[in-house]
């Protein structure tokens, strides 16, 4: 069910004096917890849970073709499901826009970034490379799902140890892994993404803060501040100043989210 | 030892799993209800390795309105497996065979939901498999059930589902993907069967090469393993509905 106009209102009401309806304060998150290692097959997977949200995260591997404008690097795929699983909102069917926007959103802050070391995943120059494919499953929809993706992602090819590789055939051994680790920057992306709604700003939204917001802004930056992807969301115009005080916020979100994740990962 | 050198084996001796598991052994059981908040009913059944999980939603309206069925109620079935829930990544989205699984999940579930109650309705039941290593259209089955009976829709009794496989000449319960991949002697047949706990079928599929005599063997296993799962299904609701 939608949030109703009213519902929206004592929202915004509220967060002109600071208050949420779950007592957070605006900038502050729902608690984390992170769960790596959860698929057998997979390469590497994760479960983020930020609140009663829940996403799955896979990374799958594969020798292919590379893109010829990327002749010498790997390859990355990107994916988002909103599974009908996941809320009663999401429907069976080709992925629609919000489904696509959070595989787009996760892509574009770890492609963007450099996490992943590219060139070093071309095994023949213009002929074979690794391709990394990550999917986005969501399991239950409490709001902020492109940030649980995103997270989910990160961690994900963390952990993720690629697949043995038969250099006779030319093809990966399914089901059998290596030792070795993804090449990856030490310094993960992490997406941050402030919604405005009335005259505030939160992060982490609940589903019915989701609903209300006008306006949204997706920063993907590395803990120490270096930001490579940006995404305005929704219609609503924002002025200038207003969002450099989204950058700041968002700055100052990331340490917090970044030293917690950690901490879930311990 | 190869699989050739267990099979030849087996005549003589006993036959040996590829896991150990003595032949009427299912895999470790696991089963929660409540694993998707948002929905109406929800629940997670495991058989080792493969791991489902299924969320109901309903029953609500049914749209489009000429979808609608004056007479009974919609039982709407979902299956699908997630991208890496294999060793080779699955194309994300439905394919033949997960379009006949719903079918098949729907034609075993139905006559156990009492859905004649709702005219104009519909059910939704969304079943994802996390990780796969065969059986998954059995652990979907289970994990839906538990998941119908968790959203309080009216049921007459519970469903189970179990494979059961010929290896060769050796009937073996729960299959897992090795065995289902048997090429030695009559190479696999796998028949994955679901029963309501008083032992009626609603579900039974075949694809192999048996005897008739030896397929009434299968159904007396099928029966057997029905209700150790029945036992573990009931614990999770019971579980449940714990008091604090």
């Amino acid at each position: 069910m939608e949030t109703s106009r009213i519902t929206g209102e004592r929202i915004a009401d509220y967060l002109n004096e600071g208050k949420r309806f779950d007592g957070r304060k605006p900038e502050e998150f729902r608690n984390i917890e992170i769960e790596t290692g959860v698929s057998k097959w997979a390469e590497g997977s994760a479960k983020v849970k930020i609140g009663k949200t829940e996403v799955i995260v896979g990374v799958k591997m594969d020798v292919m073709e590379p893109y010829p404008d990327s002749a010498d690097r790997g390859n990355l795929i990107v994916t988002a499901e909103l599974l009908p699983l996941s809320s009663e909102r999401f429907e069976s069917g080709p992925p629609r826009f919000p489904a696509i926007e959070i595989g787009r959103l996760t892509d574009r802050a770890i492609r963007e970034s450099k996490f992943i070391e590219m060139e070093k995943l071309c095994i023949k120059e213009g002929e074979k490379v690794w391709a990394v494919y990550i999917d986005i499953y969501s399991l239950n929809d409490d709001g902020n799902l492109i940030d649980a993706a995103e997270i989910g992602a990160f961690t994900a090819l963390k952990t993720a140890r690629m697949p043995k590789y038969d250099e006779e055939t030319g093809k990966v051994v399914y089901g059998e892994f290596t030792d070795k680790k993804i090449p990856l920057q030490k310094e993960p992306p992490v997406t941050i993404t402030a919604y405005k709604i009335g005259n505030a700003w939160v992060v982490d939204p609940t589903l019915e803060e989701e609903d209300v917001a006008d306006t949204r802004v997706t920063i993907g930056a590395t803990p120490d501040g270096i930001i490579s992807s940006i995404q305005k969301g929704e219609a609503l115009e924002i002025d200038i100043k207003e969002f450099e005080d989204v950058i700041d916020l968002t700055e100052k979100v990331r340490k917090k989210v970044f030293s917690s994740i950690e901490k879930a990962l311990k | 030892m190869t699989a050739k050198e267990k099979t030849s084996k087996s005549k003589s001796e006993k036959f040996e799993r590829p896991d150990g598991r003595k032949l009427e052994e299912i895999r470790p059981m696991k089963a929660k209800v409540g694993v998707v908040p948002n929905a109406d009913g929800s629940a997670m059944f495991s058989f080792g390795d493969t791991v489902a999980i299924a969320a109901v939603y309903g029953p609500r309206e049914m749209h489009p309105q000429h979808s609608q069925n004056p007479e009974k109620g919609t039982l709407r079935c979902n299956y699908s497996m997630l991208s890496f829930s294999v060793a080779e990544r699955a194309r994300p989205g439905p394919n033949r065979r997960s379009t006949e699984i719903s079918k098949i999940t729907e034609w075993a579930l139905e006559p156990i939901v009492m859905i004649k109650k709702y005219p104009n309705m519909v059910v939704d039941v969304h079943i994802n498999i996390l990780q796969a290593n065969a059986s998954t259209r059995c652990a979907g089955i289970n994990a839906a059930a538990l998941a119908l009976a968790h959203a309080g829709i009216p049921m007459k009794e519970m469903v189970s589902s179990v494979s059961i496989g010929k290896l060769d000449k050796t009937l073996v319960v729960d299959v897992i993907k090795e065995e289902e991949d048997w090429e030695e002697g009559e190479g696999a047949t796998d028949i994955p069967i679901t029963l309501t706990n008083s032992g009626k079928i609603t579900h039974l599929q075949l694809d192999g090469k048996i005897s008739s005599q030896e397929l009434k063997e299968v159904l007396k296993l099928a029966r057997k393993a029905n209700k150790e799962i029945y036992e573990v299904q009931k614990k999770a609701l019971k579980e449940s509905v714990k008091l604090n």
